[in-house]
């Protein structure tokens, strides 16, 4: 499903060059529960970014769904982010002025399907993480695991290839953060590929395979 | 796709209407400035052009300043009718007096004249005759009215006819009385000498009072056909200059169409003039359209990036930003045309009886297409400058 082969990604700031990611190898199968974890600084956003398709390697080869992802538009990338990646964010990043419904509802306007279409997707996605009744209130309106929700049954509505969760909880309580794990968890039963990007050791040893991230370098580890 | 985007630019614009309706200002005001000022010079040349053409497309004015000795005479002009190309020709002569009726007394203007007068300037008659070659030949003291001298006189046009008149003290029959006329040259006339009351003589009789010669220092010339004109007046030219002596100087010749034809070029310049200013208060609004849409695309930043990470496209974000643009713009011409529509009808109620001012259709089009091309101008750097936004940096952002 995800191969990363020797990906290296380099930064240049104020002509240092900053090696976020070096050499990094991993390969993720369909249906897995994989969690990332690394401190801050560590090369987790770049290894996200990369994964996410919103930046490209310097070197090395990532293969998406058997696809390479490689000196790829601006353009193409945006269609592959649209179709084969879902993103939930810490910050949850829904859109203020629209309705649960529409946030939904707009990955799905950029892949240009139907009405009709559009509308069953958003239904099931809703229904998934059980935000139904609320599917007319703004994110103003909702709290921060019915936001959370949101972004999930958005991440899923385009019925991507993997969700790439960055710090999905960090901006919950235990509680809360409890509650979206459990629905991660439903979601990988449902046959959901899942990547859980996270520095909190305990939300990371819910996954079923652990992959640290230690300045730019990454190592399995093995299950306790 | 574009369906989407533009329910996406409106719903951006209606989420702030303040600010919208402050950026379509600059459009509105752009738009009023030049769809009046345009409309108002268009309907007042066309008001100027009309009344100009009431006098007689068809006519040569001559003027004769120096006679050099050998005047123009009532036969000079009958020869000059039977010339090639000249139709009718008839001298003219003002004079000012008095005209009484029983105890009715008024001011008036005479107008000493020949039977050919009537269809050079299109006068139409009420009742009665005109004035007759026979009424010329023989010195008689008959005068047409004006319609206003005869409503002025007798109260009712109808009684007007075969009473009888003293003009400056000398009795006259009334044959005949004019239409109501709206020639500028009558309307002029009466304004300026306060009202006063028009009548129309023999140009032998209108002399004999006056104590003159029969020297004609003014007259009327028409083509025989309106296409000839410029003809026309090139045969008249060469009479006149061979009867005085190759002197350009002692006559002159106007021509009613040239003279429509310069209020022509005037008009157009006063319109790009007019437009032209008007036209950088629209750039104006264009420029603040751009600076709003700057500012909104630096303040939806992580929008833009939310929009991206989840796969909209340049394309899908340059459209919604430029349509944005573009709606505001148009909405601010629809706007001002509305405005501008209103402010024409409200000056109508003040001037009205003297003219009606439209909104000119062709301007009205013009203006569309301007703010249209500034929408799209102004709308594509910022529209562009989001598009090609970096997604990550734009979801870090914290605006």
């Amino acid at each position: 499903m995800i191969t990363l082969k020797e990906v290296s990604k380099i930064y240049k700031i104020g002509g240092e060059e900053i090696r976020a990611l070096d050499g990094a190898s991993l390969h993720i199968e369909a249906h897995e529960f994989v969690s990332i974890i690394g401190p801050s600084g560590s090369g987790k956003s770049t290894l996200m970014n990369i994964m996410g398709c919103l930046d490209t390697p310097t070197s090395g080869e990532y293969i998406l769904d058997g696809q390479l992802i490689g000196n790829y538009t601006q353009k193409e990338l945006a269609k592959i982010r649209n179709k084969k990646i879902g993103f939930i964010f810490q910050g949850f990043n829904l859109l203020s002025r629209m309705t649960a419904e529409e946030n939904v509802e707009l990955p799905l306007i950029y892949q240009r399907l139907s009405v009709s279409e559009r509308q069953k997707r958003v239904d099931e996605a809703l229904d998934m993480v059980g935000l139904s009744s609320r599917r007319l209130h703004r994110p103003t309106e909702l709290s921060g695991g019915q936001q959370q929700r949101v972004a999930v049954a958005r991440a899923l509505a385009t019925r991507p290839s993997i969700l790439l969760a960055d710090e999905p909880t960090g901006n919950l309580d235990q509680k809360t953060g409890t509650e979206i794990m459990k629905l991660f968890h439903d979601l990988h039963k449902a046959g959901n590929t899942i990547v859980l990007i996270t520095h909190d050791e305990g939300i990371s040893l819910q996954a079923e395979r652990r992959i640290r991230i230690l300045d730019g370098h990454v190592e399995e580890v093995a299950a306790s | 796709m574009i369906r989407q985007c533009f329910k996406m630019a409106i719903r951006s614009i209606t989420a702030n209407k303040l600010r919208a309706f402050l950026t379509m200002l600059g459009i509105i005001i752009g738009v009023i400035a030049l769809v009046v000022l345009v409309s108002l010079t268009d309907s007042a040349s066309g008001v100027v052009q009309d009344k100009l053409e009431s006098l007689g497309t068809n006519m040569l004015s001559v003027t004769v300043s120096d006679d050099k000795g050998r005047p123009v005479k009532p036969d000079d002009l009958c020869n000059l009718m039977n010339e090639n190309m000249i139709g009718l020709a008839a001298p003219i002569a003002q004079s000012f007096g008095t005209i009484k009726s029983g105890h009715n007394e008024k001011n008036a203007i005479l107008y000493g004249t020949t039977a050919a007068y009537l269809d050079i300037q299109n006068l139409e008659l009420q009742d009665g005759r005109f004035l007759k070659t026979a009424d010329i030949n023989n010195n008689l003291y008959v005068a047409v009215l004006g319609a206003d001298a005869a409503e002025k006189l007798y109260g009712k046009v109808g009684d007007a006819v075969g009473q009888s008149l003293l003009i400056d003290g000398r009795t006259f029959t009334v044959v005949g009385v004019l239409a109501e006329s709206n020639s500028m040259m009558t309307g002029m006339m009466s304004v300026m000498t306060g009202g006063a009351i028009t009548a129309f003589i023999p140009y032998t009789v209108q002399c004999r009072m006056n104590g003159m010669a029969s020297n004609i220092k003014n007259f009327y010339v028409t083509a025989s056909d309106p296409s000839l004109l410029d003809k026309a007046e090139a045969r008249l030219n060469d009479i006149l200059m061979s009867r005085f002596r190759q002197d350009t100087d002692a006559f002159s010749i106007t021509n009613i169409s040239s003279l429509l034809k310069v209020m022509d070029t005037i008009t157009s310049i006063f319109n790009i003039l007019l437009g032209g200013i008007a036209g950088i208060s629209l750039l104006v609004g264009g420029i603040g359209i751009m600076n709003i849409m700057l500012v909104s695309v630096s303040e939806r930043t992580r929008e833009i990036g939310i929009r991206k990470a989840i796969g909209a496209g340049q394309f899908s974000i340059l459209m919604q930003f430029l349509l944005e643009a573009l709606i505001l713009s148009v909405m601010g011409c629809i706007i001002g045309v509305i405005l501008s529509w209103g402010i024409l009808n409200l000056i109508n109620l003040f001037a009205s009886k003297y003219i009606t001012f439209h909104l000119s259709a062709s301007v009205v089009g013009l203006t569309a297409v301007i703010v249209i091309f500034i929408g799209v101008v102004f709308g594509l750097y910022p529209a562009r400058k989001a598009a090609r936004m970096n997604p990550i940096d734009a979801l870090r952002y914290e605006g």
